[in-house]
């Protein structure tokens, strides 16, 4: 069982709430200070892109995020059920690609901001695992905890 | 904290402060008054993210098309930013070689100064 999980509905303005626990509960299970801010900026990009999805194709259905601290790790799942396009989602986990042309060729150069959310996680988290299927997708990311929290926390 | 926007004419040089948290929820607010500034002429933006708590790529992403909007008039749009918690997102993605990036904002304004 996670050590907090959460559920929102699929708005804007919930994500903030999300990063906030998120980064709390990071801060407790011992992730070091100078990682809480990736931690923070990761969950907000993987709750950003679960509600553009639900936005887009369930706008009733909840959001969940599940927060562990075991075996030394800080674990964050973020569990949406919208359909995913498999193949976007494998590519932009890749990590982002570093611009090459000048800024005069910028229409080129970003045609779609769309993946930019995974690609800034995966250049954030120590460990990133992106799960498609046709029942939504889950993205779990991990960082290092110098302490878990007692599982009666 | 809730986004605070403002903005102001100096020269040729429109600077826009940004203060609080620019995410998924907030962003839109921010596009608007790019729109809008490019809208009524004002084709060369410094947005001065010093007081920026938080940006996420939603928030980079609006930059980016304020970005595409000026270009579309040669004009420009130019950060000012010292704080590595927000200049990591720049660098992670690759945009640190798009935007102009200034320490102050009398630095960019020098800066535009010498390129008239």
């Amino acid at each position: 069982m996670a050590t907090v999980e959460l559920t929102f509905s699929a708005l804007p303005a919930h994500v903030r709430t999300a990063r906030l626990i998120a980064t709390a509960v990071a801060r407790r299970a011992g992730v070091s200070e100078d990682l809480l801010d990736e931690v923070r900026l990761a969950v907000g990009e993987a709750c950003s892109r679960a509600v553009e999805a639900h936005r887009l194709h369930c706008p009733d259905e909840p959001i969940r995020i599940e927060l562990c601290d075991d075996s030394g790790r800080f674990e964050v799942t973020v569990i949406d059920v919208a359909p995913s396009e498999d193949a976007d989602l494998a590519g932009a986990a890749a990590g982002p690609e570093t611009p090459t042309a000048n800024g005069h060729e910028l229409a080129g150069l970003l045609p779609d901001m769309s993946g930019f959310g995974l690609a800034v996680i995966a250049g954030l988290a120590d460990d990133v695992e992106v799960i498609p299927s046709a029942k939504g997708v889950r993205v779990k990311m991990s960082w290092p905890a110098v302490n878990g929290l007692p599982s009666s926390a | 904290m809730d986004l605070k926007l403002d903005h102001r004419t100096e020269g040729r040089l429109t600077i826009v402060e940004v203060e609080g948290e620019i995410d998924v929820y907030t962003a839109p607010r921010l596009r608007e008054l790019l729109i809008d500034l490019v809208n009524k002429g004002n084709f060369h933006l410094l947005v001065n993210m010093e007081k920026v708590d938080f940006l996420d790529s939603t928030g980079l992403g609006v930059l980016v098309g304020g970005l595409k909007r000026v270009r579309a008039h040669d004009g420009s749009l130019e950060l000012v930013c010292t704080q590595e918690r927000i200049l990591k997102i720049f660098r992670i993605t690759g945009l640190t070689k798009v935007f102009g990036i200034y320490s102050s904002v009398e630095e960019a304004k020098e800066a535009h100064g010498r390129d008239k």
